[in-house]
């Protein structure tokens, strides 16, 4: 841990920021996990992880590795780009995949099909292949 | 100067990653349904990767850096086929 001590006093101030906030973000999104009552609350809470959890821890080790290696080190990006984009698509197909078992269940919670089916009635038709 | 701060903080940020491991294992085991889990495990990942990425700073090897970066991948590939699996039953059509 002797390479830490080559930090300037600013990199370090800012660097304990950074991994504080992420590490708090990421545990306030577990917590909601598993305090909040429904799925579809429950679906919200990852994305406090990928998002300011990811991206504080992130940033404080382009920070720390940078001034280490006083030249910009920026493979972190690729982390956290690659998290942020997809998360999205991984929380909205589970969405879905939860939606269609709980139609499929006849669960009350959940507004059943006819109530989305404000789209146009000819786009069902053409996924029948008409 | 000596890197108290730092070090520190890097050690709390360890604590709270586990406690949030943990949250995230209760609402794994106790569910109740599968895309509960599903969620959890998602988030689960995030989580170990942030752990993975603390350590690459405590320690200062950049080897944490690609096994975060192979877990993020890989959760993702995996989470998605368990969605597709949620919803349709099986995964390779």
């Amino acid at each position: 841990m002797t390479h830490l001590a080559d930090l300037p006093a600013w990199a370090q101030l800012l660097a304990s920021f950074f991994i504080l906030v992420g590490a708090v973000v990421t545990l306030i999104g577990a917590v909601g996990l598993l305090t909040l009552r429904s799925f579809y609350d429950r679906i919200h809470v990852p994305t406090l992880g990928s998002t300011w959890g990811a991206g504080g821890i992130l940033l404080a080790s382009i920070i720390i590795f940078s001034v280490l290696q006083s030249r910009p080190v920026l493979h972190e990006v690729l982390i956290a780009i690659f998290v942020t984009v997809t998360m999205p698509v991984v929380l909205m197909l589970l969405g879905r995949a939860a939606l269609y078992r709980d139609r499929t269940e006849g669960v009350e919670t959940v507004p059943p099909m006819e109530a989305v089916s404000g789209l146009p009635e000819n786009a069902a038709n053409e996924a029948d292949g008409q | 100067m000596s890197a108290t701060i730092l070090i520190w903080s890097v050690t709390i940020a360890h604590v709270l990653l586990a406690v949030a491991m943990v949250c995230q294992a209760i609402r794994f085991i106790r569910g109740p349904r599968a895309q509960d889990r599903v969620v959890a495990f998602d988030a689960f990942y995030i989580s170990s990767m942030l752990l993975l990425l603390t350590f690459g700073i405590r320690t200062g090897t950049t080897l944490y850096f690609e096994a975060a970066l192979v877990i993020s991948l890989i959760g993702f590939v995996s989470t998605v086929a368990l969605a597709k699996f949620l919803m349709r039953g099986e995964v390779i059509e």
